[in-house]
């Protein structure tokens, strides 16, 4: 019997590890280096209506144990993510939750009745969080009313459970958890980027293009943990926890925190092979641990 | 075929100022071609945290040894440079669409020009063009002579130029000075440098075929990311391109300069 198989709303996980949205692409890249039926399940790049370019380059910038990112949602657009990109990943037996994001109600509300219809979507993440588009995005993640509104039209719509992206750039982020929850939200994922800038050495201009870009990577997980462990407190739907996740003991960090599962993301980019690893190290982690089965890890903190 | 493989030092070496020529052993080597890079994480530790994409500049499949000449210029390739025969170094490769040799038919002339840094990848080129019978021709920038590099190992392939932005070594100015002046003949071009080197070649000899290597930031270097996208022509069907993956060279006229 396994040990760290995890149940969620519309997500049968054979173990509670994912690469995040934004960080693998639509799967492709990584299925030419190892089997995506090891994984939990796929975050799914960002997809929006339209097919989106992104922002002009250097849209990367490397930050004292961390990166800066300001890609702009490029993606194919919901006709070819519905055409191409998910149907290649039904050779694999892994569910797919997709990543939904738009500039109003209405994009989310499209993108969210469609692609909740594809066989191997599971589950939906709103993108109420991207720090890098100029319209759309983030304010829907900022302010409690406007996230639960978007939430209860989402829902409306979805065939499928409706997991909720937050940002961590908020001043109470227990206050957007709460709405998105009234909204009907099935869960949460968190964090997204923290919005950072950094500057050349020489000119004192922003390295990115963009000006500023989301952090990510082993730097954010003490705000991740932090803000997982409060939100845990203030909701009942459970959360998917990310941020600077590198290794089972983050994995175990953030289940303690509240997190029932774990995404991965910037250390996609650095080990290759890190899903994976992850996964094979999980089990002997829980014997050290004394633990049985991982779903007892969720919350420990809080007992 | 990418794969991930922790391969040894064999031999290093500061081969101009700040310039250093590395070698690795290990199985990754057989699947290489010339115009392709390596993903390098230079330690296990998260400072720095990404890998370093770095060309690969000589392969040799007899000994599985390949060779890449780097800039030791920030905290990464610095680290690199401290690497000792008997190291490890973590290898993600080989990466990319290289440089088509089997553009250059056998007696035919290729032209490579190379600016800085973006010369190493032409030296395997070159190596390959050679043993195929095409005759090849090299035109070297560089800032200024205590960077430049590998004048005896070109030299031993063909014609050799050295063009430098101060003039200390080699005609003063840039390559394309010197082609103007020159006007060598040549079949077809193959190119790794800045991009307004790759740009001025692409006016300079808009009949002639050529192949552009191309370099931007990248963190995944293997398409996920879209970081290193760059925009491309109307001339092509795609709207974008990814240096990692469908890349680092592109014919001449794909990517919008």
């Amino acid at each position: 019997m396994s040990r760290i198989n995890i149940e969620l709303p519309g997500l049968q996980l054979k173990n509670p590890i994912m690469p995040a949205s934004g960080c693998f692409g639509f799967g492709r890249e990584y299925a030419q280096l190892y089997d995506l039926s090891k994984l939990g399940a796929i975050m799914i790049k960002a997809t929006t209506v339209e097919t989106r370019r992104g922002n002009p380059t250097p849209r990367v910038a490397e930050t004292a144990a961390g990166m800066l990112n300001a890609i702009g949602l490029q993606n194919p657009g919901l006709d070819k993510v519905l055409a191409e990109e998910l149907p290649f990943l039904e050779a694999y037996d892994v569910p797919i939750i997709a990543n939904v994001a738009g500039t109003e109600i209405a994009d989310y509300v499209e993108v969210a009745e469609r692609i909740s219809q594809a066989p191997n979507v599971h589950a939906l993440e709103l993108n109420i969080s991207c720090p890098n588009v100029k319209c759309g995005g983030i304010q829907f993640g900022t302010d409690p009313a406007t996230a639960q509104q978007l939430v209860e039209a989402v829902k409306a719509v979805s065939t499928v459970p409706v997991y909720v992206k937050l940002s961590p750039n908020v001043t109470n982020i227990a206050d957007i958890a709460k709405a998105v929850e009234a909204g009907g939200a099935d869960g949460i994922t968190m964090i997204n980027t923290l919005i950072g800038m950094r500057l050349h050495e020489k000119t004192g201009k922003p390295v990115i293009a963009n000006g500023t870009g989301g952090l990510s990577g082993p730097a954010v997980k003490p705000v991740a943990i932090r803000m997982v462990y409060e939100v845990y407190k203030n909701v009942t739907i459970p959360i998917i926890g990310m941020g600077g996740v590198t290794n089972a003991q983050d994995v175990i960090d953030f289940m303690s925190a509240g997190a029932s599962a774990v995404a991965v993301g910037t250390a996609n980019f650095v080990d290759h092979f890190v899903c994976p690893n992850i996964i094979e190290a999980l089990p002997s982690k829980l014997d050290e641990l004394g633990v049985e089965h991982i779903s007892e890890i969720i919350g420990r903190s809080h007992r | 075929m990418i794969r991930n493989e922790r391969m040894t030092v064999v031999h290093q070496a500061k081969i101009a100022h700040n310039i250093f020529e590395l070698t690795l052993q290990g199985e990754l080597v057989q699947d290489m071609a010339p115009g392709q890079f390596v993903h390098v994480r230079v330690g296990d530790s998260f400072e720095p945290l990404l890998r370093r994409p770095i060309s690969i500049a000589n392969i040799n499949k007899d000994m599985n040894e390949f060779t890449m000449i780097y800039r030791a210029e920030g905290r990464g390739t610095e680290l690199l440079s401290k690497k000792q025969v008997g190291d490890t170094a973590d290898i993600l490769g080989p990466i990319g669409n290289g440089f088509p040799v089997d553009a250059a038919a056998p007696g035919s002339t290729a032209l490579l020009v190379g600016g800085g840094i973006g010369v190493p990848p032409l030296y395997e080129l070159a190596k390959q063009l050679n043993a195929r019978g095409v005759q090849t021709i090299h035109v070297l920038g560089f800032q200024s002579e205590n960077v430049a590099f590998y004048e005896e190992q070109f030299s031993a392939f063909g014609e050799t130029h050295y063009v430098t932005a101060d003039g200390t070594k080699g005609t003063k100015g840039f390559v394309t000075n010197l082609l103007d002046e020159r006007k060598p003949e040549f079949d077809v071009f193959y190119s790794c440098g800045p991009l307004p080197m790759l740009k001025a070649l692409e006016v300079q000899f808009p009949d002639k075929e050529g192949y552009l290597s191309f370099e931007e930031r990248m963190a995944c270097g293997i398409g996920a990311c879209f970081a290193c996208v760059c925009n491309t022509t109307e001339a092509v069907e795609k709207d974008y391109v990814k240096v990692c993956s469908d890349g680092p060279v592109f014919p001449k006229g794909v990517v919008a300069l």
